[in-house]
């Protein structure tokens, strides 16, 4: 008889007032009990809807059956036959809007917690099962994979199931893109991302860090030089965008990328290391994102005061609905409906060399009102007139997304890309040129890691065929 | 691990080292450069690429110990060895074509400016090499600029080393006795190369200035490098780090290198601080 609980089973929290000031996990997961109870929630329904709403098709209602009867390595193992970062995914992934908003227990009350309970599989498994997997046997064929963010593990270590032997190349020093670089640690802990990248290398997968295709080598030299048979870009979307207002590179102003970094991958707000970060009290993010809800975040274990400011309404936030209500829980501001216009920066007209001059101290920004909805279907923000004011800020950061990053396409001789620069892939990934695919962010603009799992692990297939056709 | 195979004192704050990086020795090219960070708990920061050995399979950096990065830097030595060396990045230095050029550098400027004249020399073109220092035990490189260019003028602020002044007077002296240059490539201290710039400007010459603000990843990806060119935001990593030094807003610039500068003091401070103790 299943659970006909209307409502999740909560998931154990750190307190707000605690976490606000620290970077540790602020989900701590289901006990095995809560996961159990949770799991009998689900009705094993015959549609099965919550699969056509996952990007990588988790067989879903299976691996949570085994939950509901106690068998969680059996459940690990459903997982991991479609997701390679399950314990990324469980917690990052924007569920309401996938699996968990397909389910028909969410018609009548809340879904059944299918990202919770993945999450739970995966971290039963990281925390009681060492034994890494087994190299597959070798196929004899070398591909390349550039970058290691969610796309290109996902591609790397479906191939490398497949026996291939897959190199990645990585530009920073430590290996996951976004999920080291971006995503906190409160929200993602790096140990995570280290594991899921342990278990790719048992696989086989060798991750090259420090090396940026397009600089150190051209995709051109990693086929023609250096053997490898097909390549897969899943390079992102490297580059931040601004708004093009007035005192954007006032000091103070930050892309969100920028700050993010600084505190992710160096650690900034560590002591003992060398990188630096902002001491800002007052700082105000731009933009209604994932990445503005995590810049926000982090400025307030910072110790800052943090207003959130979005030209639409809450009910329009990007984000994950789980990090808006975080946000809020944290004691962050949102200032919705109200947009930026100009940074105004500081200046002492008697002292040329005071140190203050050119900081950030006040943001103008106008209010918004909502009119039609335009060509995404949101309704279109329109300025108010004569609504301007100012909030005091000494730290701005810009989390307005990216865009891909010029530096393959321009060392790539055939490389077709869209005009705002996304590179042009056939459904299985494949590029203008031969044996060359690409997936994720480079292809679609900023999106999710999911989706970018997804289109690594689709072109995986693609590559496959590819190489064994090619072979036969 | 990227080896150091050698190291030499150019002067008490400036640090030469050849770096075993095969990888980037193989691609670089004079105006390019590469990140570095020295431990697991150090910074990314950028310096130019001073040479390279494509055969030994070696880079060459010079740097100035400004930092606790380049503090912690200086202190290694020979057989050590520094956790991450990454590049070639930013775009090389436009050579082709020139036939005759005035290479402006300032400082440990120098060090950049030097690869550049050499490159220039190489592919015969006249090169006319303005180097200047605050005073003589701080002058770099004077044999090889002396070696890879026509004519050298050096200056310094105290007039112990060559002539007293600035390089903008030796350049402005250059260009008012009737030499024609189809370019300026000028490296050193942004307000040098601030002046440089509006020098070269009257005299409608031609100007690339080299770049060197504050990076984190050096791919474009952070934005922190950011600067103001033609009314334009451009990334110095990605785009330049060479502009053209007509376009540059320089006190934007300026302001903008001044951000960490109480940390990066501070820092440095802490990690003298330690290293005197190790002493002790």
């Amino acid at each position: 008889m299943p659970n006909m609980s209307l409502k999740k089973n909560p998931m154990p929290s750190q307190e707000p007032n605690v976490r606000n000031s620290n970077f540790e996990e602020v989900a701590l997961g289901y006990t095995p009990e809560q996961a159990i109870d949770e799991a009998q929630r689900c009705l094993n329904c015959k549609t099965k809807p919550c699969i056509s709403g996952c990007p990588v098709k988790i067989r879903i209602p299976e691996f949570i059956a085994e939950v509901a009867k106690g068998n969680f390595d059996a459940a690990y193992d459903i997982l991991s036959q479609s997701t390679c970062l399950p314990a990324v995914c469980g917690r990052v992934c924007p569920q309401e809007n996938q699996c968990e908003g397909k389910c028909v227990r969410g018609i009548k009350g809340e879904p059944v917690a299918i990202g919770r309970l993945e999450r739970f599989v995966a971290d039963y498994h990281n925390k009681n099962c060492n034994n890494l997997p087994e190299k597959p046997k070798s196929c004899g064929h070398k591909v390349a994979v550039i970058g290691s963010g969610p796309a290109g593990l996902a591609c790397a270590g479906e191939l490398a199931k497949r026996g291939y032997a897959v190199t990645v190349f990585e530009a920073l020093h430590l290996a996951g893109g976004v999920l080291v670089y971006g995503i906190p640690e409160f929200r993602l802990p790096k140990s995570i991302v280290r594991k899921e990248i342990e278990g790719l290398k048992a696989l086989g997968v060798e991750i090259v860090t420090n090396t940026v295709i397009g600089r150190t080598f051209s995709i051109d030299e990693l086929i023609n030089e250096q053997g490898f048979e097909s390549v897969f870009i899943g390079s992102g979307a490297g580059l931040p965008k601004f708004m093009g207002i007035p005192g954007e590179n006032l000091k103070g102003v930050f892309s969100a990328n920028e700050f993010l970094t600084r505190i992710n991958l160096m650690k900034a707000y560590r002591d003992g290391v060398d990188t630096p970060i902002t001491d800002a009290k007052n700082v105000v993010v731009v933009g209604g994102g994932n990445v503005a809800m995590d810049a926000a975040r982090c400025a307030k274990r910072l110790g800052a005061n943090v207003h959130i400011v979005y030209r639409r309404s809450m009910d329009e936030l990007p984000a994950r609905h789980e990090e808006v209500e975080h946000a809020i829980e944290e004691g962050i501001i949102f200032k919705t409906l109200c947009n930026p216009v100009e940074i105004l920066g500081y200046n002492n007209p008697d002292d040329r060399r005071d140190p203050k001059n050119f900081s950030v101290c006040d943001i103008k920004c106008v209010e918004m009102e909502l009119g039609e909805p335009d060509a995404s279907g949101r309704r279109r923000p329109i300025v108010k007139e004569n609504s301007d004011f100012l909030i005091d800020a000494d730290c701005v950061i810009m989390a307005l997304g990216t865009s891909p990053n010029p530096l393959i396409k321009s060392t790539t001789d055939g490389l077709e890309t869209q005009t705002w620069g996304g590179i042009i892939t056939d459904e299985g990934g494949l590029t203008s040129r031969e044996g060359i695919y690409a997936g994720g962010d480079a292809v679609t603009g900023a999106a999710t890691v999911i989706l970018a799992m997804g289109a690594g692990k689709n072109a995986a297939e693609a590559i496959d065929r590819y190489i064994s056709s090619k072979n036969a | 691990m990227y080896t150091i195979v050698k190291k030499e004192i150019l002067n008490p704050t400036v640090v030469r080292m050849v770096i075993d990086a095969p990888a980037v020795a193989k691609k670089a090219q004079p105006g390019q450069f590469i990140i570095l960070r020295t431990d697991e708990e150090g910074e990314r920061i950028p310096l130019t690429v001073a040479d390279y050995d494509r055969e030994k399979g070696t880079v060459s950096i010079i740097f100035q110990i400004v930092g606790a990065t380049t503090e912690k830097l200086s202190h290694l030595n020979e057989g050590d060895a520094v956790c991450d060396f990454v590049g070639p990045l930013g775009r090389a230095t436009h050579t082709e074509g020139l036939k005759k050029v005035a290479v402006v550098g300032g400082g440990v400027g120098c060090a950049i400016a030097l690869p550049v004249a050499k490159k220039l020399h190489e592919l015969g073109c006249e090169v006319h090499s303005v180097i200047g220092f605050r005073t003589r035990d701080l002058v770099i490189l004077e044999k090889e600029f002396d070696e890879n260019s026509t004519l050298v003028k050096k200056m310094s602020d105290d007039g112990t080393f060559g002539e007293k002044g600035l390089v903008t007077d030796a350049l402005r002296a250059l260009i008012e006795s009737g030499e024609k240059y189809d370019e300026v490539i000028t490296i050193g201290p942004l307000i040098m190369m601030k002046f440089v710039c509006a020098l070269t400007k009257e005299h409608s010459i031609k100007t690339i200035a080299s770049m060197n603000p504050i990076m984190i990843d050096g791919t474009g990806m952070c934005g922190c490098c950011r600067l103001t060119v033609g009314g334009k935001t451009l990334f110095a990593c990605v785009d330049g780090p060479e502009f053209d030094g007509h376009l540059i807003d320089f006190d934007e610039a300026i302001a903008r290198s001044s951000q960490y500068r109480e940390f990066e003091e501070k820092k440095r401070e802490e990690t003298c601080n330690l290293f005197k103790k190790e002493v002790q």
